[in-house]
């Protein structure tokens, strides 16, 4: 066997390392040192890692094509890794007031997602995809129930590992047909041999079920609302963002390498799907009174967008996509650090009546809260609307003029129901159970203001962050 | 450093300054030299225009200016003005500048100007930029802070205004994007630029047929095109004063310099085949507006169904495609932005003090406030068409440019539209008869204090504007109507 496969593994490894010694930590260090150090050094070790991730990587193929490493791939976990970070900092007053027991089983197993994870995103075969998707899978449904005395947790726990087995049985039934239409799982082989075939497309179909559960596309969505609102609320983050931004990386690579030969036939579907996602994610979240509920839905209906620039199959779109994914992280956690903030100072509220006044009490929070959700709903000069409309170039650039409009006009609904959140705390007064001034915790402190930071600068400096990875050319 | 960039730059220094600011008195420190300093940018900018125009009288834009933002899709940050622009710049820069007087005593004062300047700052830019998406994004940022500044300062059901306002307007945006990225596309992916879109790419007709109605509904929508005006006067009067001013005065503007700037500009073959159905929409906002206005009993929805009028009134000259009428319809849209900002802020000074805006319950104000009324009686006179101010002026120049097009259809609308002059005289001379004449209605008025030195200073700004361009509107209508001379050269290329 030859070892120099490994090094092209490097993020895995560097995954592995970090898990390790975390785990190791856990073991032997006295419960006094944890208490004191176990958060600051899982934040600083993934922190470098992190960091390290930006280094430039070997690309190659290695273990003869199941693994495939590229600059778009490392790129894509770097991605992955600045969500986990942030979320990883978010986590800190959750875990220590409530769990200090079981902080490290928190990390230890997000790590073993995130490994899952990586291994979607570098799959050069479709079974090594599924290995990573269940690896990605089965331990979210730990995290998800990680509140375990909770019901709602334990409800989520449950009902996210129910539909997470059922939608991976459909994608196995999936993957047998396409290995029985042309006999191989390795890309470069179903790139040569992908026709339109019903029964090929009959297993794309069901194919693109699974990862549309991991996505929530609708009609797959209907685990999402649920599980969001019982998982914990650093979970939800997790989930939202870099689950669902690691089943989109995903699904560029499986559309674009294994079934560009069909793409006709992928297209049409994304057309409906990103057009009933979008609506029904929008109309949904309009009549939430939950706030992680109400991203729930404002998720779902983020992902029809995600769709928008894979359905136009061609670099513009990966590059959109990718670039869409990395504004969404910003954005989106910064909403869950404002979430997590106002959750634990408030002891566990997560109604969205609970913002009412928030801007009287703790303005730097709601002002925060406000870039993020005009960010999520496209309005300059914060960086959603960059992303936004690189999409929306993706999909006209296809042509697909109508299924622009569609979007744009769900903007407008989107954009309704993220103005209800600015209007809770701006404008409605606060009742008397008002969530008072507060301070959070350093470690949410600082990953609010990478959140910022995100939020105003990846837009307007677009040119940059795409310019470095991007070639200028399509 | 391009002149033009610092329209944009003080604003956003101005929020930087605020942020850092504290106490009532620094933050009208900022405002006021920032809105100072803008003024006489614009004034500059006026003087350096026609001194660069007679140096290059071939040129279509002057002090432009491009640097390069997203390469991948040809976006540039790029600036330039036409005679167009620059009215339009000094326009707004007195209206931000009356607008911050006109506000004096806010709650919450420092959020209250830091929405007002990100407002500014999205009109600003608008005005400036020659770029498709670095416009449309300048569009969309001046329409955002009108949420908070309606929901926040407003009075009445400001919350569903400041929604609904809010919604239709990006729903238009919706429209619009659609269309940039359509022009984008079809005229073969090479450039977002206006100018190079213009004179060397070409939209073929089949599309032109499709964007050219979406981009101008995108615009017509803050134009106030019928049936899309319905926000206008809810919004209008809930908002605060300033920002009533700024929104009637500066930012409907947006929407007719945008249908003529991107849409006819751009696909000029479209406008000349379809352009007849959205005349027939902006003829009946002309006469619809100025009827509604004759029915209401509240000042700000008098004034906001007036600016539907007037405003259905710029795109309805627009449309008309000759060179009288669009020039007519720039004059109209500088006349009707002064005089409406000046009607806003008189209506915001008459309702903080008699708190109350129902023209039943108010009467004989002229002897209790002589100066306020007055200036009410210009601004009536004004939007009435007075020989002598700038009302009569652009609607003047309007309807001749109207009765040029030779045909029956566009002869009929003339004359259709010339009605809505009768109406709104009718409504205005009414709300004056009614308000400033009269017996006192309530013996609390009779207490009541003039203008305060701020709000003069608004008000006399606004007058000396409005009686400038009413006395002397060849220097206007000579800067605009060259700038209007590429568009018809399009027009004539058909």
């Amino acid at each position: 066997m030859d070892f120099s496969n490994f090094l092209l593994m490097g993020q895995e490894i560097g995954l592995i390392v970090v898990f390790l010694i975390l785990f190791v930590y856990d073991i032997i260090g006295s419960e006094k040192s944890k208490d004191r150090w176990f958060h600051w050094v899982a934040c600083i070790e993934f922190a470098i890692l992190t960091v390290w991730g930006f280094l430039p990587k070997p690309a190659g193929e290695a273990f003869g094509g199941m693994f495939v490493s590229s600059d778009l791939t490392v790129l894509m976990k770097n991605i992955l890794n600045i969500a986990t970070l942030i979320v990883f900092l978010q986590s800190y007053s959750w875990l220590n007031k409530e769990n200090r027991l079981r902080r490290s089983e928190f990390f230890t197993i997000t790590l073993v997602t995130l490994l899952g994870m990586y291994l979607m995103i570098s799959a050069g075969n479709l079974m090594m995809l599924y290995i990573g998707m269940e690896t990605a899978s089965l331990p979210m449904a730990c995290l998800a129930a990680f509140n375990k005395y909770k019901e709602k947790s334990a409800e989520a726990g449950v009902k996210y590992v129910l539909i997470s087995a059922l939608s991976s049985g459909v994608m196995l039934f999936g993957l047998s047909f396409l290995y029985g239409a042309m006999g191989s799982f390795y890309f470069s082989d179903l790139t040569l041999q992908v026709a339109g075939e019903p029964l090929t497309i009959l297993g794309f179909v069901f194919f693109l079920g699974g990862l549309g559960f991991k996505l929530s596309l609708v009609p797959f969505h209907l685990w999402t609302a649920d599980v969001y609102e019982g998982a914990p609320t650093s979970v939800t983050a997790y989930l939202s963002v870099v689950s669902k931004g690691a089943a989109a990386f995903a699904l560029i690579f499986v559309l674009y390498k294994v079934f560009g030969g069909i793409e006709i036939v992928w297209q049409h579907i994304l057309w409906w799907l990103s057009v009933i996602t979008i609506t029904l994610g929008n109309l949904f979240a309009i009549r939430q009174t939950d706030i992680k509920r109400f991203f729930a839905f404002s998720s779902i209906s983020q992902a029809g967008y995600i769709l928008l620039g894979i359905i136009a199959a061609n670099a513009q779109g990966v590059e959109a996509t990718v670039y869409y994914v990395f504004v969404y992280l910003f954005s989106n956690l910064a909403a869950f650090g404002v979430i997590s903030a106002v959750e634990h100072a408030s002891g566990g509220k997560t109604s969205i009546a609970a913002y009412n006044g928030l801007y009287a009490t703790n303005p730097k929070l709601a002002l925060l809260m406000t870039f993020a959700v005009f960010s999520l709903g496209g309005i300059p000069p914060f960086a959603g609307f960059f992303s936004k409309f690189l999409i929306f170039m993706a999909a006209g650039s296809a042509g697909m003029y109508v299924l622009l409009f569609i979007a744009l006009l769900n903007t407008v609904i989107s954009l309704y129901y993220y103005l209800l959140i600015v209007k809770a705390m701006f404008i409605k007064k606060g009742e008397n159970d008002a969530v008072e001034h507060f301070s959070s915790d350093i470690y949410n402190k600082i990953s609010m203001l990478i959140c910022f930071l995100g939020i105003l600068t990846t837009g307007i400096l677009w040119g940059i962050f795409c310019g470095m990875y991007f070639p200028y050319d399509y | 450093m391009n002149i033009l960039s610092l329209f944009v730059l003080v604003p956003i220094l101005m929020i930087v300054f605020l942020f850092l600011s504290k106490g009532m008195k620094q933050i009208r420190a900022i405002m006021i030299t920032g809105a100072s300093a803008l003024l006489v940018l614009a004034a500059t900018l006026v003087v350096l225009f026609i001194k660069e125009r007679a140096a290059s009288p071939d040129a279509e834009m002057l002090f432009v200016s491009s640097i390069s933002w997203f390469a991948p899709l040809n976006i540039a940050y790029s600036v330039g003005v036409d005679g167009i622009s620059v009215a339009m710049l000094v326009l707004s820069s007195i209206i931000v500048f009356t607008g911050v007087f006109s506000s004096w005593n806010m709650d919450m004062a420092k959020e209250y100007f830091l929405w007002y300047c990100l407002l500014s700052l999205g009109v600003f830019g608008f005005f400036i930029s020659i770029d498709l998406f670095t416009m449309f994004m300048f569009y969309e940022i001046a329409l955002i802070p009108m949420y908070l500044l309606i929901g926040l300062w407003g009075t009445g059901k400001k919350e569903y205004s400041a929604m609904k306002l809010t919604l239709m307007l990006m729903g238009g945006s919706a429209f619009l994007l659609v269309g940039i990225i359509g022009i984008y596309y079809t005229s073969g992916h090479a450039s977002m630029n206006l100018l190079d879109i213009a004179n060397q790419l070409h939209i073929p007709y089949e599309h032109q047929r499709w964007i050219f109605p979406v981009t101008f509904l995108g615009f017509g929508v803050l134009g106030a095109l019928f049936p899309f005006h319905t926000w206008s006067p809810d919004g209008h009067a809930s908002a605060p004063t300033a920002v009533s001013m700024l929104h009637a005065g500066v930012l409907m503007k947006l929407g007719g310099y945008g249908c003529f700037r991107v849409a006819i500009y751009l696909m000029p073959e479209a406008a000349h085949e379809l352009g007849w159905i959205f005349l027939i929409l902006t003829g009946i906002s002309v006469v619809y507006g100025a009827f509604s206005a004759v029915v209401q009993t509240d000042l700000k929805y008098i004034n906001a169904y007036s600016s539907v009028s007037h405003c259905g009134l710029v795109l309805f000259a627009i449309l008309m495609l000759n060179q009288t009428a669009m020039t007519g319809a720039v004059m109209q849209m500088l006349s009707h932005g002064l005089m409406t900002a000046l009607f806003f802020a008189l209506i915001g000074l008459i309702y903080g003090r008699t708190h109350t805006r129902d023209i039943r319950e108010m009467g004989g104000l002229m002897k209790i406030m002589p100066f306020a009324s007055v200036c009410y009686v210009i601004a009536g006179l004004a939007s009435l068409g007075l020989p002598g101010l700038s009302g009569f002026v652009a609607e003047m120049t309007i309807f001749i440019g109207s009765f040029q097009n030779a045909d029956t259809f566009h002869r009929v609308l003339t004359i259709v539209a010339c009605c809505s002059i009768v109406i709104t005289a009718v409504y205005i001379l009414r709300t004056v008869g009614k308000i400033l004449y009269g017996p006192v209605q309530d013996e609390h008025h009779l207490h009541l204090t003039d203008a305060a030195w701020y709000e003069r200073v608004s008000a006399v700004g606004l007058i000396v504007a409005i009686a400038a361009m009413g006395l002397y509107p060849s220097g206007v209508s000579n800067m605009i109507s060259k700038s209007v001379v590429p568009i018809m050269e399009k027009l004539a290329g058909i």
